[in-house]
C-alpha cells in the first residue's frame, strides 16, 4: 500500500502536529508493509521538504506554486487532486487542523472518495484497516472502515500519535519539486492577511505545559493563582468553557469541543469537573494532573494523578515547591 | 438574500447513550435536540435576513422525530422547511447526506448555505464543505462574522492559535458557522403559533435515491471507550501533596 502524508506549514514553520502524522504514517506503513511518502504544499516550501526528508520516508514532494500562497481551499484542492491522480496513493493522511478541515472534505469529494476525519488511532482487523474516532463528543468510540475504492483520506487528531516517535531515516529521503499551475478562475475566495485579535493570543496547540482552570476557581480574581502556577512551571494558562463565557479569560484560551484541542506533555486541571465537551479537547495530553474537591468529578477518570482537595489550599504550596525545584536545577 | 440552513437533530448532550444490539449505533430511545452548532448557523441566518431581507429555509434529514428541529427553526423565524424524512438517513455518511441535500434543493437557488461547524454526534465537520463541492460553490469554514459587500460577502474566519482572517467571496457560497458567535434567540409564543402554518416540504428517500451512492465508509463497531489510564491518588496535607506532585513532575513527567 502506498501511503502519502501531507504535512502542514504555517507562518514560516512546520506545524508540530506534522511530526505526529509522519509517526502515524510510519506505523501504518510498517504494519501494512506499505511505502510512505510525504508532501508539503505551498509557495517556496522546498526548505520544509528538506526538513521532513530527515525522517524515514521513501520520498518527499514539494508541491509548489505561487498560487498556493496565501492558502485557499480552491488552490489546495486543485494542486492536491492533480498530484494524487498522478501519484496514486492508496491512503492519504493529514493532521486534523482547522486548515485541513477546510479543504479535505472538498478534496476527498473531488477525488470521488471520502475522509474519515479526526481519528485517534487505527487497528488492523485481518486485512481490513479500521480507523478509531470519537463519537458523541467522546462518550463513545467507533471503528470505521472504508467501503469504497481509494484514494482514502484520513485525518488524525492532535495528540493521537507522538511526534517525537517519528523515526529518522538512515539517509535523507529524496526530495522532488512538483511545480503546479493554478489557472485563473480556480480560486474564488480572496483571503486577506491573517491577524491576531487578543494582544497575548497564545497557540495552545503547541504548548508543552498547560495549567487550566474551571468553575472551581470561583471568582475572576482567583485566576491569578493559576496564572502564578503556570508561570512557575513555564507553561500556558487555559480554561474550560464557563470561564471564557464569563469573559475571565479570552476565547483563544478555551479548551474543548468549541475551543482548542491540545496535547501537551502536562495538563494540570484546577477545579475542572471534566464535562465531556472539555475532555475531548485535552484527553490527548501525555500526563494529566487533576485537582478537584469532588471525588466523583469525571476529570479523575482520565487523570494520571488525582488530588481530591481544595485547589486554594494546594496551589500555593505547589507554586513554592515548583520554584524551589527550578532554583535547585539552575 | 435567500439562505438555506442545514440542521441536524442529535441526542441531548447529557443523554445517557445505550448501544444497539449489533453494537453499530445507539438505541434510538433517547431525548434529542438541535445540534448546538447548527443553532448558531440558524441564528446567523435569521440575523442576515433581518439586515438584508430575503428568506430563511431550514433543511434536515432523519426520521419523523427530527421534524422537531424544523418546527423550532420555523418558530424562531425561518420561513419554510424541508424534511428529508426516512430512518435510513441516520446511517448516511457525510458524502451521502450532502448528496441528498443537493438533490432536494436542485430546483432552488440559494445565495448562502449555512451549516454548523460540526455535529455533536458524528463530529465529522464535513457535510457543509462536501455540499459546496457538489454544488460547485466556494466555501469557507468556522465563520465568526458575515458582511455583505459589493461583489458578494466578506467573512471572518477563525484560524488556530488566536488568528483570524477576512475572506472576500462571491455568491452563492457555503459557510460553516462557529458556535458561540452570537446569543441564541428563544422562540416566542407567537412564533410557535405561526410556525404551525408555515410550509414544510417532505421529501421521501425515493425522491433523492437516484442522486445517492453507497456509503463510502462504515461504522464497524461502536463502543464505550476503555479507560486506559491508571490513576494514582496523591493525598496528604497540602504541603505533602505539593512535594509529592513536584517529585512526579521531576521524575515521571520530566517537565522540571
Amino acid at each position: 500500500m502506498k501511503i502519502l502524508v501531507v504535512v502542514e506549514q504555517r507562518e514560516g514553520k512546520l506545524n508540530r502536529v506534522s511530526w505526529e502524522t509522519i509517526a502515524a504514517g510510519q506505523a501504518l506503513a510498517a504494519d501494512t508493509g506499505g511505502t510512505l511518502e510525504a508532501a508539503v504544499v505551498g509557495a517556496g516550501v522546498s526548505g520544509y521538504a528538506a526538513e521532513i526528508a530527515a525522517k524515514k520516508l521513501a520520498k518527499v514532494y514539494a508541491i509548489e506554486s505561487a498560487g498556493l500562497e496565501p492558502y485557499t481551499p480552491d488552490a489546495f484542492v486543485h494542486a492536491l487532486k492533480g498530484f494524487i491522480a498522478t501519484n496514486q496513493p492508496a491512503l492519504v493522511m493529514m493532521p486534523h487542523t482547522y486548515q485541513v478541515r477546510d479543504f479535505v472534505p472538498k478534496l476527498a469529494t473531488a477525488a470521488g472518495s471520502t475522509c474519515i476525519s479526526d481519528c485517534i488511532g487505527y487497528k488492523k482487523d485481518g486485512d481490513k484497516l479500521l480507523f478509531t474516532r470519537q463519537m458523541f463528543q467522546g462518550k463513545l468510540a467507533a471503528d470505521v472502515s472504508f467501503t469504497g475504492a481509494g484514494p482514502w483520506f484520513v485525518t488524525f487528531q492532535n495528540g493521537a500519535f507522538r511526534g517525537d516517535k517519528a523515526e529518522a531515516g538512515a539517509a535523507a529521503a529524496p526530495v522532488e519539486v512538483v511545480n503546479v499551475e493554478i489557472p485563473a478562475g480556480v480560486v474564488r475566495n480572496q483571503p486577506h492577511e491573517v491577524f491576531k485579535e487578543a494582544k497575548q493570543a497564545v497557540d495552545l496547540t503547541q504548548a508543552e505545559i498547560i495549567v487550566a482552570v474551571g468553575r472551581g476557581i470561583k471568582e475572576e480574581k482567583n485566576i491569578a493563582i493559576a496564572k502564578a502556577l503556570a508561570e512557575a512551571l513555564g507553561g500556558d494558562l487555559a480554561a474550560s468553557r464557563p470561564i471564557c463565557d464569563n469573559g475571565w479569560l479570552p476565547m483563544d484560551r478555551q479548551i474543548g469541543s468549541s475551543g482548542q484541542t491540545v496535547a501537551p506533555k502536562l495538563y494540570l486541571a484546577l477545579g475542572i469537573s471534566g464535562a465531556i465537551q472539555h475532555i475531548v479537547g485535552m484527553k490527548g495530553a501525555r500526563t494529566i494532573i487533576a485537582v478537584n474537591k469532588d471525588a466523583e468529578a469525571p476529570i479523575f477518570e482520565i487523570a494520571d494523578y488525582a488530588v481530591v482537595g481544595n485547589l486554594f489550599d494546594i496551589v500555593p504550596p505547589l507554586i513554592e515547591e515548583v520554584k524551589k525545584a527550578k532554583a535547585a536545577n539552575s | 438574500m435567500k439562505i438555506l440552513v442545514c440542521i441536524k437533530q442529535v441526542p441531548q448532550k447529557d443523554a445517557p447513550l445505550k448501544l444497539n444490539e449489533t453494537g453499530t449505533w445507539i438505541r434510538e430511545d433517547v431525548s434529542y435536540e438541535i445540534n448546538e452548532p447548527d443553532a448558531y448557523a440558524l441564528e446567523e441566518a435569521l440575523r442576515q435576513k433581518e439586515k438584508h431581507g430575503g428568506e430563511v429555509v431550514a433543511i434536515t434529514s432523519g426520521p419523523a422525530r427530527s421534524q422537531q428541529v424544523l418546527r423550532e427553526a420555523l418558530a424562531k423565524g425561518a420561513d419554510r422547511a424541508i424534511h428529508l424524512e426516512d430512518n435510513a438517513f441516520v446511517g448516511f455518511d457525510a458524502y451521502n447526506t450532502a448528496r441528498a441535500f443537493a438533490a432536494a434543493i436542485k430546483d432552488e437557488q440559494f445565495d448562502l448555505i449555512f451549516t454548523g461547524l460540526q455535529s455533536d454526534d458524528y463530529g465529522y465537520a464535513q457535510t457543509g464543505v462536501i455540499l459546496a463541492e457538489l454544488l460547485g460553490h466556494p466555501h469557507a469554514t468556522i465563520i465568526m462574522q458575515i458582511e455583505k459587500s459589493d461583489s458578494g460577502i466578506r467573512v471572518k474566519r477563525e484560524l488556530e492559535a488566536g488568528y483570524f482572517q477576512f475572506v472576500d467571496m462571491p455568491l452563492p457560497a457555503v459557510l460553516t458557522i462557529q458556535s458561540g458567535i452570537s446569543k441564541l434567540r428563544y422562540a416566542t409564543l407567537i412564533g410557535i403559533k405561526q410556525a404551525k402554518n408555515k410550509p414544510l416540504r417532505k421529501v421521501a428517500l425515493a425522491e433523492v435515491q437516484s442522486a445517492l451512492s453507497d456509503n463510502l465508509q462504515k461504522i464497524e463497531r461502536l463502543y464505550v471507550p476503555q479507560k486506559t489510564k491508571k490513576t494514582e491518588i496523591i493525598d496528604g496535607s497540602p504541603n505533602e501533596i505539593a512535594k509529592k506532585l513536584v517529585e512526579r513532575l521531576r521524575n515521571e513527567v520530566r517537565v522540571l
